[in-house]
């Protein structure tokens, strides 16, 4: 056992001192928040410029002070100028555009035109046509000629947000959000993947590494290759957990520097109009809405709480609980494979012809766990949340959305079998691969080699 | 009394016979040579020995007791296929080796500190292994062998790689740890290493043991009753009754002269009749050497 924690000792400490996990580690973070924060900073600075815009209604005045300005847009109204003749100068004027609005905007949507040098930003164009919407509509209604319209329309002025319920067999109430599930299966079918295939890979790599560099004969005869093989598994399995910790609190930690530095110099209303929310990441979106809604609209602040409210009600406990089992076994169940194939070849080209079979399933799961989050009642998710080779991620994928605890059990009991007979049979392949040399392996071979004794 | 032995030792690979039916017996402070050819089961032999591998039958004793999981600690091994971490730095890895083989830290730092002055790379312990010569990756290769101080040591062709003076350098280290009460295993196609260093031997041939016993007693085994003689000046003898002459050279005012006698001839019978002939410089017993005996060995086989 103390030998083990010397190789795994090993392991970690002359990966973690690489110059390549170091810089890895620093920047991937700085790409995920650069993902996070550059479509915001990109549409701040379009919308940080300010612009001066020239209104020409033609032959009525309806529009006359309807847009009102922002910090950033000013909107001059012209009266008796053509627009013919504003094209040709409205630049030299100090107008950024010209706003063309043609008398026929009541009955075709296309007679609104907004004439400019450069391409206008999506965020004023929208604000542009909310505000010419709102007074048609406003207008149109008029016509009808009902009485306190102002007030009818402030009553009826409703925002809709459907809070789902989940109900359990004990009758307890529980506020979700199917949009919080999906996000978390994503993340945690994703997050599975990622750390069995990447980190699994490395194992191989590893075991490809003592046995070019012949090292590997010298170390079995002091410790047992499943030591060996074991130790490596795991050292490599902690630098994966040390990098992702890392960063999530490296992106964590500069996105919300960046947040609170960039974002303040500017209104933070116009940002997050201007910004589909689509391009950012849920975390950033959702805390830029929250500190713009809180003080503005409160439907918005509701949605966000009940969202707020469904995240905690998730079984975290029961996550976090199946995460690090379906990690450990998924892990050392893919690791050991790979430790096996790694032994089983000299170098890396070699080992093409073994990878397939192994990647399929993986692959597989993740579809799969993408599917899972549009409909995470189907038959196929069912299915391979309890087949051993998809259930880390498949499973995961499931929580969020709710398993009946005997299929949980079921999946957990097929995961220990199947693991156990993998990692004893990988272990036996190891073993003889890591001392053959120059032979190409083949299928058949390492068959062969499960049936020598020990 | 045996420090190690290994009793009727059979292993199959498949449906290869790698060993068949081998017994060694290694006596306490020897050097015990492990010969033959390429192929021959050798290899998979050590590999029983380090418990890399188990054998098929047969049975594997060290110190009288049967070989246990922690003997390990017992044994050093130096395989023949060796190589270190290349991007580990030397002093490291040399700790995390002893440190496989069961040192503590403190300890293992005290005796790489020795082995590496005494062999003069201490100047080499911070650098890369891919920095270092082949040579000095031997030297930290030999130290992390012997570093545990181990009762059995088992050397895998230890000298190629080496030039003549760190070669020697490492001769002697081996004779020295031979002395201080270690007992080695020695693989070797080097047949002059092996009369100069070995003890008894055993040669292996397509899994089976072929030859065995002490070198001294397997060369005057295969000695064919020939006898070197020296003369001063020019001497030209004559096959009689008693031998015959193999061969005849003159050099430097010297001749040397081979006889092979026929049935059984005294030395002093022989003695009586050259001496008339001149003036004797030297009178040996021709033994073949290892060589000589390895190739006819093997060769009668084929």
């Amino acid at each position: 056992m103390n030998k083990i924690s010397v190789i795994i000792k090993r392991e970690y400490i002359t990966r973690v001192r690489k110059k390549s996990f170091i810089i890895m580690t620093i920047l991937a973070p700085l790409l995920m928040a650069a993902i996070i924060i550059l479509p915001t900073v990109l549409m701040m600075n379009q919308s940080g410029q300010f612009k001066k815009i020239a209104v020409i209604e033609d032959k009525s005045d309806l529009f006359k002070g309807v847009i009102k300005n922002t910090k950033d847009v000013e909107f001059v109204y012209l009266d008796n100028v053509k627009l013919d003749d504003l094209k040709k100068t409205f630049d030299k004027a100090g107008y950024y555009g010209i706003l063309y609005i043609s008398p026929e905007i009541i009955n075709t949507p296309n007679a609104v035109q907004l004439i400019s040098r450069q391409q206008p930003p999506i965020g004023l164009l929208q604000y542009i046509q909310n505000s010419l919407k709102n007074e048609i509509e406003r207008q149109k209604l008029q016509a009808y000629n009902i009485n306190d319209l102002n007030e009818i329309m402030k009553n009826i002025r409703t925002n809709v947000s459907i809070q789902t319920i989940k109900i359990d067999s004990s009758g307890q109430v529980k506020k979700t959000s199917t949009g919080i599930s999906m996000a978390l299966a994503y993340i945690l079918g994703f997050l599975m993947y990622m750390l069995v295939f990447i980190f699994g890979a490395q194992v191989m790599r590893g075991v490809i590494e003592e046995k070019t560099s012949r090292v590997v004969e010298v170390i079995i005869s002091s410790v047992r290759p499943v030591q060996l093989m074991m130790g490596k598994i795991i050292g490599i399995a902690m630098v994966g957990l040390t990098q992702f910790f890392i960063w999530v609190i490296l992106t964590f930690g500069i996105v919300t520097v960046l947040k609170t530095t960039v974002m303040q110099k500017t209104n933070l209303t116009e940002i997050t109009q201007s910004v589909p929310q689509n391009l950012m990441a849920p975390a950033a979106a959702d805390s830029v809405t929250t500190a713009v809604q809180t003080s503005e609209v409160s439907p918005k602040f509701a949605e966000f709480s009940q969202m707020f409210d469904s995240a905690m009600n998730q079984p975290w406990g029961l996550i976090i609980i199946s995460f690090i089992f379906y990690f450990a076994t998924g892990y050392l169940l893919y690791a050991s494979v790979f430790a096996a194939i790694g032994s089983a070849v000299d170098n890396e080209t070699e080992t093409q012809q073994f990878m397939l079979p192994v990647t399929i399933p993986i692959i597989l799961a993740l579809m799969v766990a993408m599917g899972t989050m549009q409909n995470p009642e189907s038959s196929l998710s069912f299915w391979c949340s309890l087949i051993p080779l998809t259930s880390p991620i498949v499973m995961m994928a499931r929580l969020p959305f709710g398993v009946p605890y005997w299929q949980l059990a079921l999946s957990m009991v097929l995961m220990i079998a199947t693991f156990s007979f993998f990692v004893w049979m990988a272990a036996k392949v190891y073993r003889t691969g890591i001392l053959m040399y120059g032979k190409k392996t083949s299928w058949k071979e390492m068959w062969k080699w499960l049936r020598y004794s020990g | 009394m045996a420090l190690f032995e290994a009793k009727n030792v059979t292993k199959q690979y498949g449906d290869q016979l790698a060993l068949d039916n081998v017994s060694i017996s290694v006596p306490e402070q020897c050097i015990y040579g492990l010969l033959g050819p390429n192929g021959a089961g050798k290899t998979t032999l050590i590999r029983i020995i380090n418990q890399i591998t188990g054998p098929d039958t047969g049975e594997l004793f060290l110190n009288g007791r049967k070989l246990k999981p922690e003997d390990v600690q017992a044994i050093g091994y130096l395989p023949e296929e060796r190589g270190l971490y290349k991007k580990m730095k030397v002093g490291e890895q040399a700790l995390y080796l002893a440190q496989l083989k069961g040192l503590s830290k403190s300890e293992a730092m005290k005796r790489l500190r020795y082995w590496f002055k005494k062999l003069e790379i201490i100047d080499w312990w911070g650098k890369k292994v891919e920095e270092l010569s082949k040579g000095m990756q031997q030297k930290v290769q030999f130290i992390t062998t012997v570093l545990h101080e181990p009762r059995l040591i088992i050397f895998d062709e230890p000298f190629t790689g080496f030039d003549p003076v760190n070669a020697n350098i490492i001769k002697n280290e081996i004779l020295f740890l031979r002395d201080r009460g270690a007992t080695i295993i020695f693989s070797t196609h080097n047949m002059e290493s092996v009369e100069e260093l070995c003890d008894n031997i055993t040669l292996i041939d397509k899994s089976k043991t072929i030859l065995e016993g002490s070198v001294d007693e397997i060369r005057n085994r295969w000695a064919a009753n020939e006898y070197d003689l020296v003369f001063e000046g020019d001497v030209n003898i004559t096959g009689n009754g008693q031998y015959k002459i193999v061969k005849q050279e003159k050099d430097n005012n010297k001749s040397l002269i081979r006889l092979k006698t026929e049935g059984d001839v005294s030395n002093n019978d022989i003695l009586q009749t050259v001496m008339k002939s001149g003036k004797i410089i030297s009178f040996n017993p021709a033994l073949p050497s290892m060589n000589e005996i390895f190739i006819r060995v093997v060769e009668a086989r084929n």
